[in-house]
Parts: structure tokens; C-alpha cells; sequence
């Protein structure tokens, strides 16, 4: 499981890294942040807080943001994302992806909220279109995931 | 949660009051660079299928017409030379200093940093090719940024549009000195302090003007789009657009210049 987990994270960090042109960068889905949550929510004993922050610092690295702001954030989802895994892991897909879609909103707005702070000027609220996107990959992901850990023969 | 929370809010206060985070930060940025490499794999197999198959007739072709290049070019540089030469008595004839020829070293655009409020690239030169932060960075319509962090295998840049960014710049036509800033637009650049009755047109070339010490003297920025005069307002709102094809360069240059470099030590 671990081994999952690691593999499926160095993946997301190559997505996002991924080039796109300058004018698209904004539509780009938030791979890292959609494990995040579904680590979090399907396999809560093998993804804790301190995990999601290291995942967040890296993420930061990568992004080239000032150190600290992915983590912060990335923590406050996996800590929403572990009260509430209980009840979301029953709904159907597409409730769940609303779910998501809120949480990665949260995500894009906490992390604005910082990189503002940090003293970048943050315009309109574009990572709604991020959140959006990335919504749409989350029944893809928890399709693919479990047919993983069925092939794996992994416990849940 | 409470910890950790407060680990991350201590090492973004840290990062934003101090500069003890940089040795770091420039340690760590090693871990994250394989991932730019990876996803430039594909990049440099097209590039390699696009040299290494090619067709006789082609690059028959291409050389044919890269030859013809080279005549062109250096007719114009045989005129150039002379122009320099003239330049040079002048300026000795002024007593003021030579400009000194800069030196220059390609590099690869390899990233872009996936952060869509940044205007950051990533090139495939770091220290042990001896670029140093503070270094512009050209492609081959103008200036580009600088480089703000080093690793010993790659370097970031940040752009002239990012809103962090401002460069000092003149207007080719008449010397009037000012300053560019971005706005976090790839295509704009605001110049800042424009009184009304300040000599600018539409049209008009901003080159680096070399005050601040950090970029050379006399590479071309931006060209100005549009002037607004706003009663209400102080100074008139000048729009420039880059002259550097900052979304599209993959090869760039990195420039040494003796000046900055002084500075730097």
C-alpha cells in the first residue's frame, strides 16, 4: 500500500510539472491535491496529516512557491478530508465529486489566501476552473485506484 | 495538526521577513529538478528525431538556406564592425568607458513553473556552468529576466512580466529614462512614474538602460502600445508590450556581463 501510494504521488508530481503554454497554465487540474483527498478518505490509517504536509512542502518545491504554502494547505484538506471520510465514502460518484470540487476549492482558496500574504498580487479567482477540472478526474480515480488495490491484493 | 500548522506558518514567515531560508531552499530545489527532466523527455526525442532523420534533400535544403543566412548576416556585420570602431573613437574621444563586449552562454528552457500566478522559467544551466543569481536572461528579441535561485544543474528565471518584476529602462528615441514593471501578463508591461508631459509616443523602444547595475545597458525590452492620460491621475498609464518572445523561446541566452558580475561580488 505504501508502495501505492508513493508510485501514485511521484506520478501527480510529473503531471503537474508537465509544460503547458503560459496562457493555460490555470486550467491545469490539481493532480497532487486529488490524491491527497483520496488518500486521505479511502485509506486514512496509511495517510495521516504529517503525511499530506510533506506532500504539500514538495509540492511546493516543485512549484517553485514559497516554502510552506502547499503544505499548509494540502494538511487543512487531508484534515477536512479525515473528519468527513466516513460519510463521503458512501455517496455516489458524482456527490462525491461536488465533494471534491469543494475541497479542492478550499485548497485553491487557502493557498491564494497565503500567496497573498507572501506578497503576490492574486487576481481573479481562476482556480475555480482548476477545482472544476479536477472533479471530473475523481470517479476516473477512484475507479482506477481500486481496481489497483484489487490487482495488488491490497487491504483497504 | 496544530504543529504542523504551525511549522508551515513559521517557515512561510521565515521565507518572507528573512533570507536564511535560501541555502536551503537552493539544497532542495536538487530533489524537485528530475521532475522537470522527466517531463522533458519528450521534448528532447522529438528534437533528436528531428536531427538525427532527417532526409538528404532536407538538410540540403536547410543548408542551402542557412547559408544564405550567413551571407546576409555577415554583410551586415562587416558594416557593424565599422560602426563599432567609429562608436569606440568616439567614446574615447568623450573619455568615457569602453563597453565591454558580453559574453554569453546558450541554455534550454527545460520548465515553467506550474503555479499559474508566477512567472517563472526554468533553464538546463546552473553553477557549475557558472551562472550566478542576478544574471539576465535574452532570447533573440530581447531580454527575458533574471535568474533568482541556482542549483549546480539548472536555474530558475523569473520573468520581466511577473508583478514582482521592475527594470529600468529608456526610450531609445530620446534617452527618457523609466522604470517597466510587470502585471503578471505575458504580453504587457506597465512603466511606472509617466508624467503627463513626459516625451513618449506609441511605438516607441524601450531598451535596459543599465541603472541599478543588474541588467547590461542596450537590450531591447518592450515596445510601448498605449498611452492614457487620465486627468485624475497623477501619471498617465503606459502599456508596453515585450519585446522578448517569452512564451514561445525555448533557446535562450544567458548573458555575462564584467558589470554585474563586479556587483555580485
Amino acid at each position: 500500500m505504501r508502495a501505492l501510494i508513493v508510485i501514485s504521488f511521484l506520478l501527480a508530481f510529473v503531471l503537474m510539472v508537465v509544460p503547458v503554454s503560459f496562457q493555460w497554465r490555470w486550467c491545469r487540474p490539481e493532480f497532487v491535491v486529488l490524491l491527497v483527498i483520496y488518500w486521505a478518505m479511502f485509506t486514512p490509517q496509511h495517510f495521516g496529516l504529517g503525511a499530506a504536509w510533506l506532500v504539500g512542502l514538495f509540492q511546493d518545491l516543485l512549484e517553485l512557491a514559497p516554502l510552506g504554502l502547499n503544505a499548509m494547505a494540502m494538511m487543512l484538506v487531508a484534515y477536512i478530508s479525515h473528519l468527513v471520510y466516513q460519510r463521503i465514502r458512501n455517496y455516489v460518484f458524482w456527490h462525491q465529486a461536488l465533494w471534491v470540487f469543494v475541497l479542492i476549492g478550499i485548497f485553491g482558496l487557502f493557498s491564494s489566501w497565503l500567496s497573498s500574504f507572501m506578497g503576490q498580487q492574486v487576481g481573479t479567482p481562476v482556480f475555480l476552473v482548476a477545482a472544476l477540472l479536477s472533479s471530473l478526474f475523481w470517479p476516473f480515480l477512484v475507479i482506477l485506484m481500486s481496481r489497483l488495490q484489487v490487482y495488488f491484493r491490497l487491504l483497504q | 495538526m496544530v504543529i504542523l500548522a504551525a511549522l508551515a506558518l513559521a517557515l512561510l514567515l521565515v521565507g518572507r521577513y528573512t533570507t536564511w531560508l535560501e541555502p536551503v531552499r537552493s539544497k532542495l530545489d536538487l530533489l524537485s529538478m528530475p521532475f522537470y527532466w522527466v517531463t522533458n523527455i519528450p521534448h528532447r526525442l522529438s528534437e533528436w528525431i528531428d536531427t538525427d532523420w532527417v532526409a538528404r534533400q532536407e538538410l540540403e535544403k536547410e543548408n542551402k538556406l542557412l547559408r544564405n543566412q550567413i551571407r546576409v548576416q555577415e554583410s551586415r556585420l562587416q558594416q557593424m564592425a565599422s560602426l563599432v570602431a567609429e562608436n569606440l573613437r568616439l567614446r574615447q574621444l568623450m573619455n568615457s568607458s569602453e563597453i565591454v563586449q558580453d559574453r554569453v552562454l546558450v541554455a534550454e528552457l527545460i520548465g515553467v513553473s506550474p503555479d499559474p500566478l508566477v512567472h517563472k522559467v526554468i533553464v538546463n544551466k546552473g553553477s557549475n556552468d557558472g551562472i550566478y543569481v542576478g544574471q539576465p536572461l535574452l532570447d533573440a528579441f530581447g531580454l527575458m529576466g533574471q535568474v533568482v535561485s541556482v542549483t549546480p544543474y539548472t536555474s530558475q528565471v523569473l520573468l520581466i512580466t511577473d508583478n514582482s518584476h521592475a527594470i529600468p529602462v529608456q526610450v531609445t528615441r530620446n534617452n527618457v529614462r523609466t522604470v517597466a514593471e510587470g502585471v503578471g501578463d505575458l504580453y504587457q508591461l506597465r512603466l511606472r512614474y509617466v508624467s503627463s508631459t513626459m516625451d513618449i509616443k506609441e511605438g516607441d523602444i524601450l531598451v535596459s538602460s543599465g541603472l541599478g547595475g543588474r541588467f547590461p545597458v542596450g537590450y531591447p525590452v518592450a515596445q510601448i502600445e498605449s498611452i492614457t492620460y487620465d486627468p485624475g491621475e497623477p501619471f498617465a498609464t503606459v502599456i508596453a508590450r515585450p519585446a522578448a518572445q517569452l512564451d514561445r523561446s525555448r533557446h535562450v541566452l544567458l548573458v555575462f556581463s564584467e558589470q554585474s558580475d563586479f556587483m555580485v561580488r
